[in-house]
């Protein structure tokens, strides 16, 4: 077994470790108590009933004794199981979620939300049954076979030594079963994953697929699939059969090997009938545990690969926390500059922002205005330190960001985005995310602003369910919860992408009046894609390759700057290679 | 606490709502019922023939003890005796030949269901998939796709699982119990009579463990699921979470779910605790019973030593089969579960019923001559049309403009058919278009929506999906009609390039533009564009709006928009409000006199400057 990972699970087995000894007492109690009945047996068919001695009470009242002791000794043991082994389980999901939400951004959008969840499901309930089983039955089997074992060869060293290498084949078997099983099974898997993404994609573009009338060939496609899939698991299912019937045949071969020369040693005087008995029974008690030997060894397997990849995330060091000493930022005049800022996602790469200098002075409005993919929405994310700069630095109030805690930090900057997220929660518990304190005045205050007021017409007003889980709502609706979100904790620092781009222009026009007076006091960063959106800035700046090209008011740069006019005025043609479409999104 | 918590952040939903009355459950059962029957009909011989192996096992598996008693009665003294190696000779023969038939059976068994198995679960997931298809978008609008996802992966597999290993076990545990007591009762009445005492206790046993790991199914399975959406939804929005420091509130909450998991979890554990060693000690308890009225019969001579060691071996092999059936019913739980699910599923009609044969025009080649007369539609009871009259000639662009909620979208939708009118009909070339059969129907008329869906394929894989078939050259050209060309070229790989999880590795514009290639590809007589311009940039927009003069070049085309960019192009403009036209002519003549056309036109036009 390789047990390089298993042991790093250690820290989270030690407070129940008490419970550990009791079950592992228990479960060794219970199989001097099994595996003493049959001894019990032989000394009453040897006694009372062959030569017809007494004691034949006391030795049942033994047997009863033992029979209800091994059932006490099983319920103990599983009764601790429960809380120790769910205990580990529990605490290391939690310790797997906090470590999770301390990791950045770009950590999230490297992983496949579907790999950490099988970590926080499978892998756990792996790692589970391990500690309440796997480990337990390791330690009670070994003991087990050991005892028995010994028990045999001290009841017949021959016939003992007949069991001990009927144990060989059937650990072999088990071996090669589980190595075969493990990749049959591996692949099953990938190809049920390959038919759920084909099942996915019918579920959301169900619509497409209607609109072309393109049944016949999904339907083909999924069949096909499905097809292979079977056929994988049919291979499965034959490594099964073998295996089985291979665990069921060795021990038939054993006990008659045992029967007939237990039937010589007997006619030869050198063994009783009871010991024979014994024997038997003794014999049949070792198949288990020899056969659940290879699963145990599985267990191990299983979960050592589980701990690994749980213990892949517990590794990865938060690039993004607090600094020593950092400073909890309490008031904030909302004066933010961007000092020759740079930024690439991987050491080397290519580089989304290089040299970017922007000072917004408290209370004003800056646009930021760029193509696609030219670093708008990376710009944003560096002033909430859901990123950092790889170059230069960014200061609020004259503090580099990376100096103040990350509370006071996003406490005052406060962020909508294009995409907005919404949970699966009450709109509430939705709009009170940064500002668990909001009263319901301020709730109502924000979803005004917002023109979000639809929220208390919602089936159950604010306490609505919304998200995947609930009440589904439109892109223009969950834009605007998403903002009345944002402008709920009256930041001094609002960074809002593209707010509106769902919002038919009617409503655009409304909350733009709404958010222009807010906005009066609030330094703000808005990425706009739009005239009516820029309308909202004081200022704007053209993001070009990663730079800021230039500064100015709208009419400014429509009137100097090609390139703005390009992105932003609508009766422009379009020049002859537009940014736009060189650089696919990363 | 943890349950207040649990459902005070959540807020609430329609269907938590849901209360399931004693006649629904009865009608739930039935349908189960149902489509179990038909998924097991056609396998009916081979579950014969499993049963048939199934028998010659037991059999064979319940030979050992027999032989082991043969040895000690008859093999044993005739060897002791009589030196006769016979006897004992044959009964390791015996046993020689129970464990080959034992093993050569266990292997045809689990072949057999495995292959039953196998079989019903394709089955049932071509059925569930195909079903999926045909239902109606009404259906798909309150069905969300993680439902239809959970349908067809873990309720399948719920299904699966019971039959792979469920009816191997029920059906083996069944038997070696009826078995072993009938071997019981034949070898010794009395005896068996010691162990069938104890037979009430481990029944009161079973039921109550039954009832209470129902309980505990149930809230395992409710609690996990609030675990997982928790996880997910906080995670795949870890940037909300961070930027609003949400961080200990969710920790707080997860906290809480995970708790109730595991409570959960720990409470079905410990229901296993107290039957799996309930049971166990029952038996002891009888072995002991046994082994003292059996030691007094051997002693009187009513048995032989060898019938009381077969019994006690017997006696094992009548308890491991109780514990085996508890495990059988959680499986047994998860898929009646699944199949009532399903069931259901299966049992849902389409809203939009195809034509039977009879009936169905089938409409060759079409003009795209498009016609509403006299259409109210209304989604329950919720009216959303009135009295449409609207005749669009072949090849004739219409824009259809209004303010959300208008109606405008609902048009679109009854012109492809995605619902039926309540009342009058919708008309292609003058042919109702229920009596068109659906792929008929979509060979002529093609609805491009604002999502414009990719699958996570290749390119040229999803331009293809507009018509499948066609040839590499053709899927070049209906990207060069539409101005995507350049850019898929430019893009690692070309067309073979993948689009990347649903079309995530292109832009909002790029992903409209090969759908634009794809309708291109399908080549419609008519064309229904739903704000397939609506989520994109400026630059995006002239590039798609350029694309849009060749895409709708000599079809009918029908265009939906908020901008009015695209609006500009069209040959007629129809303003709908609140479910009605109010409005029909060419956009100069609107714009000429006093409408709501030109109204929307110059608020448009000022969020411009």
């Amino acid at each position: 077994m390789r047990g390089g990972g298993i042991w790093r699970v250690r820290p989270y087995v030690r407070p129940y470790r008490t419970q550990m000894l009791v079950m592992l007492a228990s479960a060794a109690g219970a199989l001097v108590a099994v595996s003493t009945v049959p001894l019990v047996t032989e000394a009453v068919i040897n006694g009372p009933i062959v030569h017809h001695r007494g004691g034949l009470v006391p030795l049942a009242a033994l047997a009863l004794a033992l029979g209800v002791g091994e059932g006490i000794l099983l319920f103990v043991r599983r009764w601790i199981l429960g809380r120790a082994a769910t205990g580990v389980e529990a605490d290391i999901r939690n310790d797997l979620y906090a470590k999770l939400q301390t990791l950045p951004v770009s950590f999230h959008e490297r992983w496949q939300s579907g790999q950490l969840l099988s970590r926080a499901t499978t892998d756990l309930t792996l790692i589970r049954i391990f500690v309440g089983y796997g480990l337990i039955y390791l330690v009670v089997n070994t003991m087990t076979f050991v005892y028995v074992v010994a028990l045999l060869l001290h009841l017949d060293v021959r016939l003992g030594l007949v069991t001990v290498a009927a144990a060989v084949p059937i650990m072999i078997t088990g071996a090669r079963f589980r190595r075969d099983y493990h990749s049959a099974s591996r692949r099953v898997q990938d190809q049920q994953g390959d038919l759920t993404t084909i099942i996915e994609e019918a579920a959301l573009g169900i619509r497409v697929i209607k609109a072309f009338g393109r049944h016949a060939v999904e339907g083909a496609r999924f069949a096909s699939m499905a097809r292979t899939l079977q056929s994988s698991s049919m291979v499965a299912v034959r490594l099964r059969a073998r295996f089985f019937a291979t665990l069921g045949l060795v021990p038939n071969l054993a006990l008659a090997a045992i029967v007939l020369g237990g039937g010589w040693a007997v006619s030869d005087h050198v063994m009783t009938l009871g010991g024979l008995v014994a024997f038997v029974t003794l014999f049949l008690m070792l198949v288990w545990p020899v056969e659940s030997l290879g699963e145990i060894m599985a267990i191990a397997q299983e979960a050592s690969a589980a701990i690994e990849r749980i213990w892949e995330v517990f590794d990865t060091p938060p690039d993004i926390a607090d600094r020593p000493g950092a400073v909890d930022l309490d008031r904030c005049e909302g004066r933010l500059r961007f000092e020759n800022v740079g930024f690439s996602y991987s050491e080397g790469g290519r580089r989304v922002l290089a040299g970017v200098d922007l000072e917004v002075a408290p209370g004003e409005t800056v646009a930021i205005v760029g193509a696609t993919a030219s670093g708008k929405t990376t710009l944003l994310s560096l002033v909430s330190r859901l990123a950092d700069v790889t170059d230069g630095r960014i200061a609020i109030d004259g503090h580099d960001i990376r100096d103040m805690t990350l509370a006071s930090l996003r406490r005052h900057v406060a962020v909508a985005f294009e995409d907005p997220t919404l949970f699966s929660a009450s709109v509430r518990e939705n709009l009170t995310f940064g500002a668990p304190d909001a009263t319901d005045a301020e709730i109502d205050a924000a979803l005004d602003a917002a023109q979000a007021r639809f929220a208390h017409h919602l089936p159950w007003g604010l306490d609505t369910r919304v998200g995947e889980q609930g009440l589904s709502l439109s892109g223009g609706q969950r834009q605007r919860l998403a903002l009345a979100r944002a402008i709920l904790g009256r930041p001094r620092i609002l960074v809002l992408d593209d707010p509106l781009s769902a919002v038919d222009v009617h409503t655009e026009a409304k909350v733009e009046a709404a958010l222009a007076r807010l906005l009066e006091r609030t330094t703000a960063l808005v990425v706009a894609h739009r005239p009516s959106t820029v309308a909202l800035a004081d200022r704007v700046a053209f993001l070009d390759g990663g730079r800021i090209v230039a500064t100015g008011s709208h009419h400014e740069l429509l009137s100097t700057v090609p390139g703005y006019r390009a992105v932003l005025a609508q009766d422009v043609e379009a020049p002859a290679g537009p940014p736009a479409w060189e650089a696919t999104a990363v | 606490m943890s349950v207040d918590l649990a459902t005070r952040w959540r807020g609430v939903a329609a269907e938590d709502a849901e209360v399931i009355t004693a006649p629904v459950n009865a009608m739930l059962r039935g349908r189960s019922r149902r489509l179990l029957s038909s998924l097991m009909r056609p396998h009916v011989r081979a579950l014969l023939g499993a049963t048939a192996l199934i028998v010659g096992f037991d059999i064979a598996s319940m030979a050992g003890p027999l032989m082991v008693q043969q040895a000690i009665d008859r093999g044993i003294p005739a060897l002791t005796r009589h030196h006769d190696y016979w006897p004992l000779g044959l009964t390791v023969l015996g046993l020689v030949l129970a464990g080959a038939v034992q093993a050569s059976t266990d292997y045809g068994f689990t072949y057999v269901t495995g292959r039953v198995g196998q079989d019903v679960l394709l089955d049932l997931r071509q059925r569930v998939f195909d079903h999926f298809q045909y239902l109606s978008i009404a259906f798909h609008e309150r069905y969300t796709s993680g439902r239809v996802t959970s349908r067809l992966t873990s309720d399948v597999e719920a299904i699966s699982d019971l039959l792979m290993d469920g009816l191997q076990v029920l059906a083996w545990a069944a038997l070696t119990i009826l078995t072993v007591a009938g071997i019981l009762v034949w070898s010794d009445p009395v005896l068996a009579g010691v162990v069938f005492v104890a037979a009430p206790f481990v029944a009161v046993l079973a039921r109550w463990f039954r009832r209470e790991s129902v309980k505990a199914y149930r809230a395992t399975r409710e609690t996990i699921a609030l675990v997982i959406v928790h996880f997910v939804e906080s995670l795949g929005g870890i940037r909300a979470v961070q930027a609003f420091r949400r961080e200990p509130r969710n920790q707080e909450i997860f906290a809480a779910l995970n708790d109730a998991y595991r409570g959960a979890t720990q409470r079905s554990i410990r229901l296993v605790a107290v039957f799996g060693p309930g049971v166990k000690a029952m038996g002891n308890a009888t072995l002991a019973g046994v082994l003292l009225v059996g030691a007094i019969r051997v002693e009187h001579g009513r048995i032989t030593v060898g019938v009381l060691a077969a019994f006690i071996l017997y006696l094992r092999r009548f308890l491991d089969p109780i514990l085996d059936l508890s495990q059988f019913y959680t499986l047994f739980q998860a898929a009646a579960a699944a199949l009532e699910k399903l069931s259901g599923v299966l049992e849902e009609e389409p809203t939009v019923p195809e034509p039977t044969p009879g009936s169905a025009t089938l409409l060759t080649s079409a003009q795209g001559r498009l016609d509403f007369d006299d259409v109210t539609f209304g989604y329950r009871d919720h009216p959303v049309l009135h009295h449409i009259d609207l005749h669009i000639p072949a090849g004739q662009t219409v824009a259809l403009v209004g303010e959300t909620g208008a109606g405008k979208t609902t048009l679109a939708r009854l012109m492809s058919r995605f619902y039926d009118p309540t009342s009058g009909s919708v008309r292609l070339d003058g042919t109702d278009l229920r009596s068109i059969p659906r792929d008929v129907l979509r060979r002529h008329v093609v609805m491009v929506t604002q999502e414009s869906f990719l699958f996570s394929r290749s390119v040229a894989d999803n331009i293809r999906f507009g018509r499948p078939g066609a040839t590499d050259e053709e899927v070049r050209r209906a990207a060069t009609a539409v101005g995507a060309h350049q850019f898929i070229l430019s893009m690692p790989g070309g067309y073979a390039a993948s689009v990347g999880k649903r079309g995530s590795r292109l832009s909002a514009g790029q992903r409209q533009l090969i759908s634009f290639a794809r309708a291109f590809l399908a080549d419609p007589e008519v064309l229904i564009l739903d704000e397939a311009t609506a989520s994109l940039d400026i630059p995006s927009e002239r590039l798609v709006q350029r694309a849009l003069l060749t895409l709708l070049r000599d079809r009918t085309a029908v265009i939906i928009a908020h901008r009015l960019t695209t609006v500009e192009i069209a040959d007629r403009v129809i303003v709908v409000s609140d479910g009605r036209v109010v409005e029909d002519g060419p956009p100069p003549e609107l714009l000429s006199r006093p409408s709501r056309y030109r109204q929307l036109h110059q608020a448009w036009a000022d969020s411009l400057v």
